[in-house]
């Protein structure tokens, strides 16, 4: 059978890889959107092995709100992307600065 | 090795391997199709854990609906490419040595003792995960379904009002002002003399 660490090792290359994501494109919010996906999908992973090492099934009940979560928040975040390029035509992050944020 | 530690790494493999490539990879489209190989791969390890019923609606959902979506958003947006890929160089360094730092810390953790839990035993076949998972769901966690439920209404009502977009100057029906419409309003009578004959 396969440790426990296994999976959390795999979830943890999978968090950093998509950190790196996010410094790596910082101007497509396209991708941005995507790294997050993947960061949720690293932190579901982690649930899942806990929730299967312990034997507790609360874990993937958590998964299951995260997973519905997510997916209200991509639709949002793709919506307010094409608002946002809809009225600037770029989906470039670093030009959308209009509040000086 | 055992077979499970096989499908294990081979699973794992692809999962790192796309996920690598979405963020590396030049074209939106690609990375979106690579993410959904990530989330197939992922799907394959959480039924390897016992997640029988995470595992099918990763697929259901995610790659169905989340991931359809993403890829029609990037086909309706005219966006360039080359303009949004400048930089990647210029960050690369950060962000392998963020990556890395992360990466290495978190491992560093998760090698110690404190993770080398007892092999739990498979579960007997008589149990089936979807039916466990729902009996806690519907018992349990039933406030928290009840606001998950709230909260993809709003997430729909926020993706409607957010892309709907009201045009002036367009000749288009308006149907309950068509039924609000009496007679009265379209007919007029008027009463006249009749005309006299020349």
């Amino acid at each position: 059978m396969i440790p426990l660490s296994y999976f959390l090792i795999l979830s943890a290359l999978l968090f950093s890889i998509s950190v790196a994501g996010i410094f790596l494109n910082r101007k497509n919010m396209i991708i941005l959107l995507m790294c997050i996906e993947l960061m949720l999908l690293s932190v579901n992973l982690n649930f899942i092995a806990f929730s299967h090492y312990s034997g507790d099934i609360a874990g993937q009940v958590f998964v299951f709100f995260i997973l519905t979560v997510a997916a209200a928040e991509a639709a949002i975040g793709l919506a307010i992307l094409i608002t946002v390029f809809r009225n600037r035509r770029t989906i470039n992050v670093e030009e959308l600065d209009e509040m000086k944020g | 090795m055992t077979f499970e530690l096989f499908i294990f790494y081979l699973f794992s493999a692809v999962t790192l391997f796309s996920a690598v490539a979405v963020v590396t990879v030049r074209n939106p489209i690609y990375s979106a199709l690579f993410l959904i190989l990530a989330f197939f791969s992922s799907a394959a390890i959480w039924i390897l854990l016992e997640a029988e019923f995470l595992g099918v609606v990763l697929v259901l959902v995610y790659v169905g609906a989340v991931m359809v979506l993403f890829l029609f958003v990037i086909m309706m947006l005219d966006i360039q490419i080359d303009t949004l890929k400048e930089g990647f160089i210029r960050y690369l360094p950060v962000g392998i040595l963020v990556a890395v730092a992360v990466a290495t810390e978190m491992i560093l953790v998760m090698r110690s003792d404190a993770f080398k839990v007892d092999i739990p035993d498979a579960a007997p076949l008589s149990v089936n995960n979807t039916e466990a998972l729902g009996e806690v769901l519907y018992t349990e966690y039933v406030f928290p379904f009840e606001v998950a439920s709230v909260i993809l209404v709003v997430a729909i009502i926020a993706a409607i009002v957010l892309t709907l977009r009201r045009r002036t100057g367009v000749k288009k029906q308006d149907p309950s002002k068509q039924v609000r419409t009496r007679s009265e309003d379209r007919v007029r009578l008027v009463k006249m003399k009749a005309e006299k004959r020349l």
